[in-house]
């Protein structure tokens, strides 16, 4: 059975193919101001790796912010919570795991959930930059450098400073004084992490954090940020290889439950 | 006075609410708050007074969101422990 | 980069001019107690002199990185030409972001408390209400008759309805912010509010609808009134009461003033001193409080 998942965050539209459980493409394409055309470019890219036509696609369901106006563009058959492709797909990966943290750019989540990756229990950061990915994207711009440079520049500070403002605006402010003052930029770029993780893990422990847990989303993939939700949680994180892509995947898998349950 | 400690930003309102007409000092907040979010000090808001109330310390204020998530899981919320504490019921939050 | 957006001089958008003014018919050589008053803000800092509780003089100067010099300074221009001297001053109190770092203060207070006190001179005792909008918080504060607080709130955690929040916008659309207010007011008709109340996403909000050619004014006019209607929700907490005033940067920007009073139904009290005193008038009005209830033997200046 093949199946698709759309998954619209803030910043990218993923698409994923999946074919009983193996991952056939994966494509993504950054969410524009004319949303249809930015799904159908994410679409096209994914199908023509996996080789295949719209058609043979038996069910496509839709996550993410926005997921109606994404339904409609992609023609996809259902759509589904991001908690609920978040939760399923953190089982499919990592079958022992009952935590997922899902770190956007613009959304944080923590899910508790069952071991057949059904959710139990949520919390949500949203609509305050501090509690996302843009925080720590706005403070790299500030500082100079590049996001995906920000984790490993994280990894060399030598000692953890503090950070006090718990606004996106008023940090961007922060950290111009902390370079003035001649702090080194990987120990403003560790307590921007710091920060964040802060946040993250207040949110997380809301759900209660029960092991294993994983970390997906788009700051899955900073390293620096990854140390610092490690060290506020006292325990180690499964952190997928491509952490952006783990909504798109829930949604593909539960496309297929669904093809299945209606009878293909 | 009522006093709110706290802030609204993109996600919600977060204020905790001290009503110093009730507050007698006690102090027992302070002792009760895991997170130690409480302290007792002259009155800041009337210098010309000399009564000690309860205040949320300055550095939790930014943040009540975080500080206070320990005592409010999703699942079933049990009381919150500086309420309960506080005998003349001068403690309320807004979340 | 960081240069022009971030590290460049700060256009001091709200209170960019630095003034004195001083009572030249009042003679402090007749006054029992001669009290200040110095708030040293975030952006600004203001030094009030008292004479026997009347306005005598007062300054408001740009604040340095070092708050005890700006609190030096401020005093130093609001005694210009005076020849009132130092050591004359029988109480200081300081107030303000920068409070507890001026050594040569008696006592620090609080900016609410000391907000509202000032709020009763300079609108009289009815006024029951005093929103306060600055740089870098804003503050709701209900008081009584005497300027006494009985209910206030401080939002200083969140841009997004302080001059800061207004700042962002102005620099994005590259509209001079003295002339935000009016731009906002010359659409035909109000566009519907910016949905985001962060001010990172309303940014992103602000760059679509450019894209939809809306104009800058309509985008300013989205943004003024959920900035307007975000205020008028922070301050039902407290509840408004009238009279109702509006101190602090941003009372200066008609585009925010016009649709709060609109939204609440309720005309802001126009001030006959400048508003912008207010913390450190409040100051100065506890520091003669202060002086005459510690004894005059007690007190005297730290020089």
């Amino acid at each position: 059975m093949i199946t698709a998942g759309i998954d619209g965050g803030a910043r990218t539209i993923k698409v994923l193919i999946l074919q009983d459980g193996k991952v056939l493409a994966k494509s993504s394409s950054v969410t524009g101001f004319d949303q249809e055309a930015s799904v159908a470019q994410a679409f096209q890219s994914a199908l023509q790796q996996a080789g295949l036509e719209r058609e043979q696609l038996q069910h496509t369901t839709a996550t993410g912010i926005g997921r109606k106006v994404l339904r409609t563009a992609s023609m996809a058959q259902s759509e589904v919570t991001e908690m609920s492709a978040d939760a399923k797909a953190a089982v499919f990966l990592f079958p022992s795991v009952r935590t997922v943290i899902d770190v956007g750019a613009e959304e944080g989540r923590a899910i508790r959930c069952e071991p057949d990756g059904r959710v139990k229990d949520f919390a949500v950061n949203e609509k305050c930059a501090a509690g996302a990915g843009t925080f720590v994207e706005t403070m790299a711009r500030t500082l100079e450098i590049q996001l995906e440079e920000a984790g490993a520049l994280s990894l060399k500070a030598e000692k953890v400073i503090p950070m006090n403002a718990q606004c996106a605006v008023f940090a961007e402010s922060e950290v111009v004084s902390l370079i003035h003052s001649g702090a080194a930029k990987e120990e403003i770029i560790r307590a921007v992490h710091e920060a964040m993780a802060d946040r993250i893990s207040a949110m997380a422990r809301r759900v209660g954090v029960e092991r294993e847990v994983v970390l997906v989303g788009g700051v899955g993939r900073d390293i620096g940020f990854i140390q610092a939700l490690t060290g506020k949680l006292e325990m180690e994180l499964l952190v997928p290889e491509e952490p952006e892509y783990v909504g798109a995947l829930g949604a593909a898998l539960i496309a297929a439950e669904r093809a299945s349950s209606q009878g293909g | 006075m009522l006093a709110n400690y706290g802030y609204k930003d993109g996600s919600g309102e977060y204020f905790i609410a001290i009503d110093t007409e009730k507050c007698n000092g006690c102090g027992a907040c302070v002792t009760a708050c895991p997170m130690g979010l409480f302290e007792v000090v002259a009155d800041p808001f009337d210098p010309l007074a000399e009564n000690q109330i309860a205040v949320v310390k300055e550095e939790h204020r930014k943040k009540l969101k975080y500080s206070c998530a320990p005592c409010k899981p999703t699942g079933e919320r049990p009381p919150l422990p500086c309420v309960m504490s506080c005998q003349p019921t001068a403690i309320a939050h807004s979340w | 980069m960081a240069e022009a957006t971030l590290t460049a001089p700060k256009r001091e958008y709200w209170r960019w001019k630095e003034y004195n003014w001083r009572d030249e018919s009042l003679d402090w050589r007749q006054a029992n107690v001669i009290s200040v008053g110095i708030d040293v803000g975030s952006v600004s800092s203001q030094a009030v002199v008292l004479c026997d509780g009347k306005l005598f003089a007062y300054s408001s100067l740009r604040t340095g990185s070092n708050s005890p010099t700006s609190a030096q300074k401020a005093l130093e221009s609001a005694l210009q030409e005076t020849g009132l001297p130092r050591e004359k001053i029988q109480y200081i109190v300081a107030t303000g972001y920068g409070r507890v770092n001026i050594p040569f203060a008696q006592k620090a207070i609080t900016e609410i408390a000391c907000h509202a006190r000032g709020a009763n001179f300079i609108y009289g005792p009815s006024v029951r209400t005093v929103l306060d909008m600055g740089g870098q918080d804003c503050k709701a504060i209900r008081c009584d008759e005497r300027g006494k607080v009985t209910n206030f709130l401080m939002n200083d955690k969140c841009a997004a309805g302080t001059g800061r929040g207004m700042e962002v916008m102005a620099e994005l659309l590259q509209v001079p912010i003295e002339e935000v207010g009016s731009a906002s007011l010359s659409p035909p008709e109000e566009p519907p509010p910016v949905s985001s109340t962060c001010v990172v996403f309303a940014k992103s909000e602000a760059l679509g609808l450019l894209r939809q050619n809306w104009s800058k004014e309509k985008v300013l006019a989205a943004f003024c009134l959920a900035m307007a209607h975000r205020t008028v929700e922070l301050l039902s907490r407290i509840g408004v009461e009238k009279d109702f005033a509006i101190t602090g940067g941003i009372s200066k920007n008609v585009g925010i003033v016009k649709r709060i009073e609109a939204e609440l139904g309720i005309q802001a009290l126009k001030p006959t001193i400048d508003p912008q005193i207010a913390g450190a008038l409040g100051a100065a009005l506890f520091a003669k409080a202060l002086y005459e209830k510690e004894g005059a033997g007690k007190a005297s200046s730290g020089g």
